[in-house]
């Protein structure tokens, strides 16, 4: 049977259509329709372009010109000893693993840690646990609003799975890896995940999005996190694909009372990236902490844009993105606050620090505070600056030679945004990857 | 047999924006020599002190500088520092997310490695760091603490001093480290200076104020006026310095017609 391939709304829907009769045929009525509404809103929405507010720097162009088929099923001949290759060394955790899209058994590693934890595809759960998914999937991300929600809607079919059930604390992470691999033509994937951690409970998260090799795909995907009363999740998302990699994904938190969510973010890869994080604390004394650290290069173009949203008193959310930008790349913050009519004592800090190394790369940072509430605390502040040369004249008096001094300086000024991530494999793994990048393949180690 | 000045300037003249700062400058230091260099604001003392250094932002038009029988001229700032050229700055950088610990290691070993030296086993290093800081009064801290980050205009300078001491160049440059001391802090910074005196290193001890001097008594004192030496001496020259300050030499010098004209 010939895919569809899909390019304009018309294919999509084609595509679409093509979609569901392949599906299933026992998947749920209420999933059809769910799928059904996806579909019908993007058609009415299409792709945004830089006339819509939220997409005002970023040209969602380059997605829309690529004719995508969806992925196969993920057939890559690919070992767990190969797929160490591309994990964090020292990881102890419990692995899953989707290729294109799919989930794979073969190369995921569950170990259920406690009582009552569920861990797994979407696909699976979409037919064992009605309960659970009917009280969360697409209860969050909001499809009426974004047509990139709605795509991955209408297509949903499989993902992460995890539940925590009350009172549940995990020592070891849950690490959610996505590999996208080699194609004849490019592909698209929507990735699903439902992740519930119950009251009481406690879990850390990693979504780490990578590819095989160097091939134009494009990942749309969206994380719903329902975080219940007194919980805490440490939550990780990690993009470093090919070059060619169009990726864009949304996390939407929904916390609890006194809950507490911190989100690492870290883009290195892809040609076009764009992060949706969008907590909303719905509890009161919960608290939301971002830490963002993103560095395109060449024409990589990445946009962060944030939509926390404040709907209960007492809530405390931090912002701290840093960005690194080199060659003709283009940088994106967007940091929208939105305190509602009842949060008071809302304490809201947003900072964007960026640093560009080339003459050519370029950064937007747009805050947009929009406060219902009259007893609140709401700062931003956002800074440009280029590499510091005292700091570099400095460490070369000191015998310490030009590019190491420059890497130095690089390394300190993403450390900050490092030293935040608890997870010593991913904080270590992540140092590597950073230090390589800057170091630009000379070797550094004799010095460092 | 006639002793191979350590260092030797002749005729330096520099140039930044266009603009002369130095004006043919002439100066030579042996080994286990105090050179102090004396002047008014915008004499040019602190471009000297950088050019030694080998900071580019300045441009030198004439003249040389020899440092042991080498041209520093086409020679890289790290380079220099690995040659024994320390330079303790008037306004040390801050550097965020670099502790001193780690910047004094990373120095330390590319140092030894331009000399033909293994790095310093973490033990030995931890070793020399904590003798080394007992010499200015290092906290354990201040050595933990990103580089002069947050640091107080004291604590800054003795970290200047405290670098060297950890280097031990061969030839140690102060640019104006006495400048907002207090008298503790003088004398604290001044011993670490002191400490570090012997037969093999010199020092260049820039600065605008006697004071200093009477800690860290110079064996030969110059006085720099728009951008050359109009005035050398002993150390009593900075005692003379004290009491009639500079303008009366400033005076001769706008007024005498150049040595070598």
């Amino acid at each position: 049977m010939d895919t569809i391939v899909m390019q304009s709304k018309e294919s999509y829907l084609e595509g679409f259509e093509r979609f569901e009769k392949g599906s299933l045929i026992n998947d749920p009525t209420w999933l059809r329709s769910i799928r059904r509404a996806g579909i019908s809103r993007f058609f009415e929405l299409g792709f945004p372009t830089i006339q819509d507010e939220d997409w005002r720097f970023t040209n969602v162009g380059p997605i829309t010109r690529t004719p995508f088929k969806l992925a196969e099923n993920g057939h890559e001949k690919l070992d767990s000893k190969e797929l160490e290759r591309y994990t964090f060394s020292g990881l102890e955790c419990t692995r899953l693993v989707f290729l294109n899209g799919q989930y794979s058994p073969s190369l995921s590693s569950i170990r259920f840690s406690v009582d009552g934890l569920k861990l797994g595809s979407l696909s699976r759960a979409l037919t064992v646990e009605g309960d659970v998914l009917d009280e969360h999937l697409a209860q969050y991300a909001d499809f009426q609003r974004d047509a990139f929600l709605a795509l991955n809607t209408a297509f949903l079919k499989d993902g992460a799975f995890i539940y925590i059930p009350n009172g549940a604390v995990l020592k070891e992470p849950i690490y959610i890896l996505y590999i996208s691999s080699s194609a004849s033509s490019p592909t698209i994937t929507h990735p699903r995940n439902l992740i519930v951690l119950e009251d009481n409970s406690q879990a850390t998260i990693i979504e780490d999005y990578i590819s095989l090799g160097e091939d134009v795909y494009f990942s749309n995907s969206i994380s719903e996190v329902v975080v219940g009363e007194n919980s805490v999740l440490s939550h990780y998302m990690i993009e470093r694909e090919s070059k060619k990699a169009f990726n864009v994904s949304t996390i939407r938190f929904q916390q609890s009372r006194s809950s507490n969510v911190t989100l690492h973010s870290v883009l290195l890869g892809g040609a076009l990236v764009r992060s949706n994080v969008h907590p909303v604390m719905a509890g009161e004394g919960s608290e939301c902490m971002i830490n963002g650290l993103f560095m395109p290069t060449g024409r990589q173009h990445m946009d962060n844009y944030m939509r926390v949203e404040h709907a209960s008193p007492h809530c405390d959310s931090r912002q701290l993105y840093k960005g690194i930008l080199d060659g003709r790349s283009h940088g994106v913050f967007h940091g929208r606050i939105i305190v509602h009519k009842d949060a008071q004592k809302t304490d809201a800090k947003q900072t964007n620090k960026n640093l560009l190394l080339s003459d050519e790369a370029q950064i937007d940072t747009k805050p947009q505070l929009e406060i219902y509430a009259d007893d609140v605390k709401c700062t931003h502040g956002a800074t440009i600056g280029q590499i510091d040369r005292n700091a570099i004249f400095y460490l070369r008096s000191r015998g310490i030679d030009e590019g190491t001094s420059r890497v130095l300086l690089l390394l300190a000024f993403a450390s900050e945004s490092l030293e935040r991530m608890k997870v010593e494999p991913i904080r270590k793994g992540l140092e590597g990857i950073v230090t390589d990048r800057f170091a630009q393949g000379k070797h550094l180690e004799s010095v460092l | 047999m006639v002793k191979k000045p350590m260092l030797e300037i002749k005729n330096l003249h520099v140039k930044v924006n266009d603009q002369e700062i130095l004006n043919g400058v002439d100066l030579k230091v042996n080994a286990g020599e105090v050179h102090s260099i004396m002047g008014p604001n915008g004499s040019g003392k602190s471009t000297l002190a950088q050019v030694l250094a080998g900071r580019d932002t300045y441009e030198i038009t004439e003249g040389e500088i020899i440092y042991q029988g080498k041209n520093l001229m086409e020679i890289k700032p790290e380079e220099r520092a690995c040659m024994g050229i320390f330079m303790a700055f008037q306004y040390p950088v801050e550097i965020l997310g670099v502790t001193n610990t780690y910047l004094m290691r990373t120095a330390l070993n590319a140092q030894r490695k331009f000399r033909g030296l293994e790095p310093l086993k973490p033990v030995e290093f931890a070793k020399l760091l904590k003798e080394r800081g007992k010499i200015v009064h290092m906290s354990d801290d201040l050595l933990q603490r990103s580089v002069n980050e947050g640091f107080s205009g004291g604590e800054k300078k003795r970290n200047e001093i405290f670098q060297m001491a950890v280097l031990e160049p061969t030839l140690g440059i102060l640019d104006e480290t006495d400048s907002g001391l207090d008298i503790d802090a003088l004398q604290i910074v001044a011993k670490g200076v002191n400490a570090l005196r012997n037969k093999e290193r010199a020092f260049i001890v820039i600065t605008h104020y006697q004071r200093l001097l009477s800690y860290i008594v110079p064996d030969y004192v110059h006085v720099l006026v728009d951008g050359r030496i109009v005035k050398s001496g002993g150390k009593e020259l900075a005692l003379e310095l004290e009491s009639k300050g500079y303008s009366w030499l400033e005076e001769e010098s706008r007024t005498a017609v150049p040595v070598n004209a």
